[in-house]
């Protein structure tokens, strides 16, 4: 394995070093270090983060490979930055067995371009009915740590309560996407002035807040840990900030689009902003930003959910929920959080990789130490450019941001010490 | 202008201009009995999503008396129920040359998705989107009232002074949105009466006033628009049952007796009788039921003849 030196670079504190991997993992970093190195990126105007961590990836295999592999969401994932994604586990079949978790860790493997990490489903099925074979999946090879019954909510109480329960013996998470299915029938978009406009179902916060609120109470009941898929209200925060204050062992994740965007976008019907949840207000939108800037919301997610074209380029209703995401997470997160000034680049590194690595146990992620398998990303602060979505490597385009110019763009990628992303470019090279 | 998709793409004059064209042409074409020739040539596909009998035929007897040729195209029963999608029907239409798709679809928004991208050239009107909008609905609702308060020659708001009510499924009512932008454009002082379970979120913005009750000021209302309910509404707990909302929100001879003696009766049918109307009501003297019919066909042209022939062609039907 060839020995890299990444010259010249700064880290998000703003001070400049060198920084040297051997056999994938970091042996020095400083100012002055060695120069022995088989090769040298100069890493002159970039900024050197631990690779990004994404605790909510839809990969889509299996069963819906016309929309994104595991292995061209690990191309997407790695020309973001990422080195770990986590593969929810609402495919074809549905991630709810030992097997099919350990096919998609397996398919990760072979990608070999940053780690795959399966999340299991909850209930049988996503059905929302009996619990899956937790314990198979965790104990598995793919070591299942995160589990979600995401598209769906858990909504009877009484399984969540089990679901919260069983996991503590193997130190396990539930993953909620808080959504009270009677309270958001055909829902379309956020309930609001401009749904009652557009003649389009109402997606209620309160749908959001009052499941949130429940399972909280039911975390710190069972004494056990809950996380919060792509939190979208001002109320969601506020109820958040609440339990926090109270100790109770609750993380909580938000989306890029979330940070970014809102629903008067919707006013032409372009299903390119459909996602749920659904895109919120402007008052929800800095209630988020400053919910992540203060801690109160401790990751950014990016609910990377591909769609076929075909299943955009169709009347509202009739199209799916979602977006893609990997490709333009740092760059809006850098626009709306850094750049604005809301927070710094330390707290960016705490939000997109450190965080996240420690929330989901993944070690070896989310660290520039000496002796930390070298996942880092090289990033261009000063770089402005339009979205094309076109030319991302996701195998779907359907990106709300494509044609905005956003601010800080991701070049190179290195994964266990591999240059797996240069320059924007795939280099053809795989970790194995 | 070369769509219809919602009253909000209608300036104040171009929605007076469409009220006075319609008029014009019902002395142009003596009331009806007489065909213009105006869009020889044209075709007018109607592209029905929805079952909605009357208003297609209202379109197609528009189109015909402008001497258009019209292609029906019915959802039920072609490859448009079979799955084939909005963007594969648009194309198949632009590839028959279309100059006009008259569209009615269950989904709000679908007439706007037809029009802005790019799928098809021809104008787009919207016969009504899911519970979006109904626009020609709303200038026939407007035609009514201003023949029948002999308003047309005013100028700029010529509704105000007037007092609108529009009562029951204002939440799912695609007239309901359509007559709140039109008739507060043309300056009329408009409520929406419902239960709040049928009341939109933030129904202000619209620029109207809401009333949970019917009986409040009913006196004081120049025209009530009464809408029509579905009974799954019943179903979905928006009321308890079809009898408390009839006495509640229903407009019996007892409510029609209350209603000043000028004010007249609108619903843009079919009618439930004995639900939201009572047959007394709905045949009573002041309903405008029929004439909304035949002003239906009438603003129709008028939308056509705007859309497809131009502004030179109207203003010579409005001097005419
Ligand atoms: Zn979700």
């Amino acid at each position: 394995m060839k020995s890299i030196v990444i010259s010249d670079v700064k880290l998000s504190d703003g001070s400049s070093v060198s920084i040297g991997m051997r056999d994938g993992v970091i042996t020095e970093i400083g100012a002055q270090i060695s120069s022995d190195y088989d090769e040298t990126i100069l890493g002159t105007g970039l900024t050197a983060l631990p690779g990004f961590v994404d605790l909510h990836t839809h990969l889509r295999e299996p069963g819906k490979e016309d929309a994104e592999t595991v292995l061209t969401g690990s191309q997407s994932a790695v020309a973001g930055g990422f080195t770990a994604v986590s593969a929810m586990a609402n495919t074809n079949p549905v991630a709810d067995t030992a097997g099919v978790v350990e096919q998609v860790f397996r398919l990760g493997k072979e990608a070999g371009l940053c780690e795959v990490f399966p999340i299991g489903a909850v209930s049988k099925g996503l059905m929302g009915e009996q619990l899956a074979e937790l314990g198979a999946m965790a104990t598995s090879a793919a070591a299942v740590r995160i589990f979600s019954d995401d598209g769906k909510c858990i909504s009877d109480p009484l399984l969540m309560r089990r679901a919260l329960e069983y996991v503590k013996s193997f130190n396990g998470l539930i993953a909620q996407h808080a959504q009270d299915p009677r309270l958001t029938v055909n829902a379309q978009m956020n309930e609001g002035e401009i749904s009652s406009t557009l003649g389009l179902a109402g997606w209620p916060a309160v749908a959001e807040e009052s499941i949130i609120a429940r399972d909280i109470l039911l975390a710190d009941h069972v004494q056990s840990r809950l996380h919060i898929c792509h939190v979208s209200t001002a109320g969601s925060v506020e109820i958040i900030r609440w339990a926090k204050s109270r100790g109770i062992s609750v993380t909580a994740e938000v989306t890029p689009h979330h940070l970014l965007l809102t629903e008067d976008l919707i006013t032409g019907y372009d299903p390119i902003y459909k996602v749920n949840p659904p895109l919120r207000s402007q008052r929800d939108v800095e209630a988020l930003r400053t919910g992540l800037a203060d801690g109160t919301i401790d990751i950014v997610a990016t609910d990377h959910a591909p769609h076929p074209r075909e299943d955009k380029d169709c009347e509202w209703a009739a199209a799916a929920f979602g977006m893609t995401g990997l490709e333009t997470a740092f760059s809006v997160v850098f626009t709306a959080m850094v750049k604005s000034g809301l927070m710094s680049m330390e707290r960016l590194v705490e939000v997109m990789s450190t965080a996240p690595a420690r929330i989901a146990g993944y070690i070896g992620q989310g660290s520039l130490a000496i002796g930390s398998p070298a996942h880092i990303t090289l990033v261009d602060l000063a770089s402005d450019y339009p979205v094309n979505a076109r030319s991302h490597l996701s195998k779907s385009s359907n990106s709300p941001f494509n044609g905005l110019v956003l601010s800080g763009r991701v070049r190179d990628t290195l994964f266990h010490g591999v240059a797996v992303l240069r320059n924007g470019t795939l280099t053809g090279e795989r970790f194995a | 202008m070369s769509n219809l998709l919602s009253i909000n793409d209608l300036t104040l004059d171009q929605a007076l201009g469409i009220l006075r064209t319609a008029a014009e042409l019902e002395k142009l074409t003596e009331g009806g009995a007489k065909k213009l020739p105006t869009l020889r040539g044209f075709t007018i596909v109607n592209l029905f999503y929805e079952d909605s009998t009357r208003t297609r035929i209202s379109f197609e007897s528009a189109a015909k008396r402008l001497s258009a040729d019209v292609i029906n195209f019915s959802a039920k029963g072609s490859s448009v129920s079979k799955g084939e999608s909005l963007k594969d029907t648009a194309q198949t239409l632009q590839a028959m040359g279309a100059d006009a798709v008259i569209i009615r679809h269950g989904s709000s928004g679908a007439a706007a998705r037809l029009a802005s991208s790019g799928w098809i050239k021809a104008s787009v009107i919207n016969a009504g989107d899911g519970t979006h909008e109904h626009p020609t609905q709303a200038l026939l609702d407007a035609f009514t009232i201003a023949k029948r308060f002999n308003l047309l020659n005013n100028e700029g708001q010529i509704f105000v002074g007037l007092k609108v009510a529009i009562v029951g499924d204002i939440l799912h009512s695609r007239v309901a949105r359509s007559n709140a932008l039109l008739l507060t454009k043309l300056g009329a002082e408009v409520t929406m009466i419902a239960p709040p379970t049928l009341m939109p979120v933030g129904v202000a913005a619209w620029g109207v006033s809401s009333d949970y009750s019917l009986d409040n000021r009913l006196a004081e209302y120049d025209v009530v628009m009464m809408l029509r309910i579905q009974s799954e509404r019943m179903t979905d707990s928006y009321f308890p049952t079809e009898r408390e909302y009839a006495r509640r929100y229903g407009l019996n001879s007892e409510r029609l007796g209350k209603m000043k003696e000028s004010a007249i009766l609108l619903h843009p049918g079919p009618m439930n009788r004995g639900l939201e109307i009572s047959a007394e009501s709905a045949d009573a003297e002041n309903s405008m039921v029929l004439e909304q019919v035949s002003n239906g066909v009438l603003v129709r042209m008028a939308v056509l003849y705007t859309l497809l022939g131009g502004p030179t062609m109207v203003d010579e039907v409005v001097k005419a």
